[in-house]
């Protein structure tokens, strides 16, 4: 299901990560949310950055800059949570900005080029050239399991 | 067939028939006269019954059927009811309760009751309980490799109109109808062969009875008894005619047999059968209720629906409905409170007074989806009267079963961890408080014990209490062997009080398997019941006099859900601190805190408590470093440590509903939860078991 290869014709969510554009299968997104209080967990992995109120049900975060060991930023007025949901799990992602929905044809997307060196290539699904633009497709269940 | 889906439902409701028929034979076995219950047992377990054999769990509905055959032959008063029967089919609705449980588990629902199945047989068969009692000759199944004469019995009142037909010169038959295997429409069969029958004669009784023949609840033979002035032999073609029918036999029922008194005991059947027969009055009123049955049989439906359930006025919704209720009516509390302070802010009356209305209606909401998860207590309760019942026939005690309050209610999710908790309990109380009839009449006590089950509201809580009028807690032996064990030392138990020597046998280490026996048997596995009790947030304690009994007191929050905590606020954030661990605050001096190994320690009341500074445990960012010298401390305990929690400031008290992290956030140190506060941000519930070692 995750993996978005062997889909044919896919829907993705398409948001912006420092100067990059990432895709999510859309069946995985319950929805996109504008920045609201981020309340601090302690003691767990760097990267979550705490749980929110999604409309009563207590909801954790995901910063995906630091989950990717991309330069943290401040947040902006486009930054949103993409809620997402795998399996039993409801988890949101803090994004830059997101505003597109494509449709991507299953054979315009490539496997990962192998000389990519960066932290981030674990997660990635694969490419997705689009006329001049290029999508990274996720692998959700890798971003959301710990690496260790 | 699609069986999943009906599975869920057909498990909550073959335990609520299963429910049925315990209680109704509790009641039953107080009032053994009265047919009327065992017309409702007979229905829970005739519904029963049906509902596992569509489902396709044969040797449920098998088990069920014997069973049914032995309340029918009550029902029909051919056998009476003794506490006998009654063990067995106690043993038989068990057995049941198991595979339902085991079908709730994934299982298949299949068990080894041949034991009972066998039990089951012979009670309907007669022996040994009816074998010694004549005239409650009752109906058989039809044994299938007995070559016995007659496959039917018959009850006095049977016997009679058969004598009587005699004397009018008609024909009494047993006919046995075999239908064909491969015969597709059994009951139109049935339906037909019937109308043939009662064109001809009447028909006293059939096996299995009219009713299961119309639901098809037989295999491919049954048994007619039969009056008719027709030869055997016209019979026999008139009903060969039915098509789908393989075989006929028409035997006349030898009426000599109801009339001799020879008794042999091979054949007690027909013994039964022969000494009713020696007794029987001759009953004018036979001939036209003999019918009956028959009649039924041309009337499916309408004798259906005139014998159908009470329907209670309660539907089933899945909790995690209410869950997604709960959390929308949270969101909408929250709007609510920004309206208010819009309309406050507006100062616009007609807004105002809408604002004010729809507040109210919220309030009112806001009972209603907080009580809809409460469950009353009685769904655990209804389940120790057979339990009790049990246990006093195997310790050969006498004990009654006093159940108030079972009307009081309590969160769901408590209900369904309470049960075992109170299961054992109460087996204590019946096996090792209550003395046996003997003892108790040397001790100048009534023979009969009573155990009494209580619940109660009170305050934030549901007291649940179990109270004996048995032997009580011999407190030396339990200091002896507290002392034996390690649990205490011998200088601390010079300082306890009666009553926390009564709550040592809930320790844990002082309960293994020797110790049944030896201290007033008390102790067996209740510290699992004292730490189910305090993981339900609640709380044990026991009071007993030597002799005179004892009193198990269980304090219940009333839900899960909802608890009572503290709010704390340590730099920006807030943190929630459960009520229940609470012991009070205080405000401290710098001054007032001392070192004792690289721990900081304060004297509470004579005790060292060891402090806890949350920011540090829950690595608070800190913008500046504030110290006015004073601290904030939360005093908690975790069963008789304490520790005190240092935080910034107290914010208030309030009642919050517990959320969990989530699936992704699992085992957060010395974090239990979630809520939402009123202004729709996220506080943590600090766990302060996770904090004390």
């Amino acid at each position: 299901m995750t993996n978005a290869i062997e889909q044919k014709n896919l829907k993705v969510i398409v948001f912006q990560l420092a100067d990059k554009e990432y895709a999510i299968p859309v069946s995985h997104v319950k929805g996109i949310e504008k920045l609201m209080h981020i309340t601090r967990v302690p003691k767990t992995m760097r990267y979550v950055k705490g749980v929110i109120n999604l409309r009563g049900v207590v909801t954790p975060v995901i910063d995906l800059r630091e989950r990717f060991d991309l330069p943290i930023s401040g947040n902006e007025e486009t930054t949103r949570i993409i809620i997402i949901t795998l399996e039993t799990m409801d988890v949101g992602f803090v994004v830059d900005s997101a505003n597109d929905v494509l449709d991507i044809d299953a054979e315009s997307i490539e496997q990962q080029p192998e000389v990519v060196g960066s932290l981030e290539e674990e997660f990635i699904a694969g490419v997705a050239k689009l006329e001049n633009r290029l999508l990274i497709l996720l692998h959700l269940d890798k971003v959301l399991n710990p690496l260790d | 067939m699609e069986v999943n889906q009906y599975l869920e439902m057909f498990i909550e409701e073959s335990k609520e028939h299963l429910q049925a028929c315990s209680e109704h034979l509790l009641e039953l076995e107080k009032n053994p006269e009265d047919l009327a219950i065992v017309g409702e047992i007979f229905r829970s377990a005739h519904t029963l019954k049906g509902m596992s054999a569509t489902m396709g769990f044969e040797d449920l509905a098998d088990l069920t059927h014997k069973m049914e055959n032995v309340l029918d032959a009550i029902r029909n008063e051919k056998i009476k009811v003794t506490p006998e029967i009654l063990d067995v089919v106690f043993e038989s609705v068990d057995h049941l309760e198991e595979m339902v449980y085991d079908i709730a588990d994934g299982g298949n629902g299949k068990r080894n009751v041949q034991e009972t199945v066998e039990k089951l047989k012979s009670i309907e068969s007669g022996e040994p309980v009816a074998a010694a009692k004549a005239p409650t000759a009752p109906v058989a199944e039809t044994p299938i490799t007995s070559n016995a004469n007659l496959k039917l019995k018959y009850d006095d009142f049977e016997k009679t109109v058969i004598l009587q037909s005699s004397e009018q010169d008609f024909n009494a038959y047993e006919i046995t109808i075999t239908l064909r295997e491969d015969c597709l429409l059994k009951a139109a069969r049935v339906f037909m062969l019937f109308e043939i029958l009662e064109k001809n004669g009447d028909v006293i009784k059939s096996l299995p009875t009219v009713d299961k023949l119309e639901e098809e609840q037989f295999d491919s033979e049954f048994h007619v008894a039969y009056i008719s002035n027709e030869p055997a032999e016209d019979l026999q073609k008139m009903l060969m005619k039915v098509s789908e029918v393989d075989h006929v036999e028409v035997n006349e029922i030898n009426q000599d047999v109801f009339k001799t008194s020879a008794t042999s005991v091979t054949e007690e059947i027909a013994a039964a059968v022969q000494e009713v027969a020696a007794t029987t009055e001759v009953a004018p009123t036979a001939p036209t209720t003999a019918p009956a049955e028959p009649k039924a049989a041309t009337s499916t439906n309408g004798n259906k629906s005139s014998g159908g359930h009470t329907t209670s006025k309660t539907i089933r919704v899945n909790i995690e409905r209410l869950d997604i209720l709960m959390n929308l009516f949270e969101e909408l509390a929250i709007d609510r409170g920004r309206l208010l302070s819009i309309a406050a802010d507006v100062n616009h009356s007609e807004l105002n007074e809408t604002v004010e209305r729809m507040s109210r209606t919220m309030g009112d909401l806001q009972n209603i989806v907080l009580t809809m998860r409460m469950v009353q207590v009685e769904t655990v309760f209804n389940r120790f009267p057979k339990m009790v019942r049990q246990l006093s026939r195997d310790l050969n005690k006498k004990i009654t079963l006093n159940i108030v309050g079972a009307e009081t209610e309590l969160d769901r999710t408590v209900i369904d961890e309470i049960g075992d908790p109170l299961v054992h309990l109460i087996r204590n109380s019946v096996d090792h408080g209550i003395e046996s009839p003997e003892v108790r009449r040397a001790k100048g006590k009534p023979e009969e014990g009573t155990v009494e089950l209580r619940a109660y509201h009170s305050g934030n809580y549901v007291f649940i209490e179990i109270e004996d009028d048995g032997a009580g807690i011999n407190r030396d032996r339990v200091l002896q062997k507290a002392i034996s064990k390690g649990v205490v030392t011998h200088e601390q138990s010079l300082s306890m009080t009666d009553k926390q020597i009564n709550e040592l046998i809930l320790a844990s280490g002082f309960s293994t398997a020797d110790v049944i026996s030896d201290v007033s048997g008390r102790g067996v596995g209740l510290d699992v019941v004292k730490s189910t009790i305090e993981s339900l947030g609640g709380n044990i304690s026991i009071d007993s006099t030597q002799d005179v009994g004892s009193v198990f007191s269980i304090q219940l929050p009333l839900t899960l859900s909802i608890i009572s905590v503290m709010l704390v606020e340590i730099e920006r954030e807030i943190y929630a601190i459960p009520l229940s661990s609470i012991i009070e605050t205080s405000i401290i001096r710098n001054s007032d805190i001392l070192n004792a190994h690289n721990q900081k320690v304060i004297d509470f009341r004579g005790k060292v408590v060891p402090l806890v500074f949350l920011e540090e445990i829950f690595e608070v960012p800190r913008q500046e470093q504030k110290d006015d010298g004073f601290h904030s401390v939360v005093i908690v305990r975790k069963g008789d440590k304490l520790a005190g929690l240092v935080v910034d400031s107290f914010i208030g008290q309030q009642e919050i509903v517990l959320k969990s992290l989530g699936n992704y956030l699992t085992n957060i140190f010395a974090i239990s939860g979630a809520t939402i506060l009123g202004n729709g941000k996220v506080a943590l519930i600090v766990d302060c078991n996770a904090l004390m070692k």
